[in-house]
């Protein structure tokens, strides 16, 4: 069987693909996917240990996780509408309200 | 086998989230990203968490994707001409930081000592449905109830959100 580093690999490659997308892309909505792909190399972590423990506790997290995920899948992009509303653009280098 | 599969599982999701980030276009990153749910769906298989991997496609592939394409839809944003074309220090401090954080996650990875207790054939199979339920409606029953209250005040104040304000109308 494979080794749990290479999960772990995995996961860690997705989270920094995932650091990189927020700190660099300028469409909120496509920061907002960089987020979600965070949250997925973070879960993946969770099942993985959970997986070669033996252990169902950390799927059960993961569980709880994609609730909040969705949670906040919902409340985000309604916060991009409002802002696309108030802005008439998604471009986070343009919406300065807060900036100088 | 199972190597194999998990290789190529593992390339995919690591190209479509590469994809994800650098394609031009809102509508291809959200399809890459699918891709990239799915084939995560089948590392799940690949680790015997069958239910989360059918969770996984049906509420992240199926429900928040098509919320995203929702919004994209409605926004009608236009394609991005520049991504990473000027190199402006924002962009370099962000590859930067980004392959920081990639070097301290391999760093904690290498620096693990295999701690991981001999587990027997039968305990490799927690993530079925069976054993999922039983421990989330006996042990987890509480968090579980909460989930929904949680679920509703997201729905809640997502309308309250996006709803047009009656103020900016006149």
């Amino acid at each position: 069987m494979l080794s749990l580093t290479w999960f772990l690999a995995l996961s860690a490659i997705l989270f920094a693909i995932g650091t990189i997308g927020v700190l660099t892309r300028k469409n909120a909505i496509v920061i907002f996917m960089s987020v979600e792909l965070m949250l997925n190399a973070v879960n993946l972590t969770l099942v993985a240990f959970s997986s070669f423990m033996g252990d169902i506790h950390g799927q059960i997290l993961v569980f709880f996780s994609l609730c909040v995920a969705a949670a906040e899948a919902a409340v985000g992009l309604a916060i991009v509408i409002a802002i696309f509303r108030n802005n008439l653009t998604v471009d986070i280098t343009k919406i300065k309200l807060l900036r100088w | 086998m199972v190597t194999y599969l998990f290789f190529l599982l593992a390339t995919l999701a690591v190209g479509s989230a590469l994809a994800t980030i650098m394609s031009r276009s809102t509508v291809n990153s959200a399809l890459f990203l699918v891709l990239n749910m799915v084939s995560l769906a089948g590392v799940y298989l690949l680790l015997k968490a069958q239910f989360l991997a059918i969770i996984q496609i049906l509420v992240y592939a199926g429900a928040i994707m098509v919320l995203f394409l929702f919004v994209i839809m409605l926004l009608n944003v236009d394609d991005e001409q520049t991504i990473f074309s000027k190199k402006t220090f924002r962009n370099a401090f962000g590859f930067l930081l980004g392959g920081i954080v990639a070097g301290q996650l391999f760093y904690a990875i290498a620096g693990y000592t295999g701690v991981l207790p001999d587990i027997s054939a039968e305990m490799t199979s927690v993530g079925t449905v069976e054993a999922i339920g039983k421990t989330m409606f006996t042990e987890y029953l509480f968090p579980f109830e909460v989930t929904a209250i949680l679920l509703t005040v997201a729905v809640v104040g997502a309308l309250f959100i996006a709803q047009r304000n009656p103020k900016s109308q006149n």
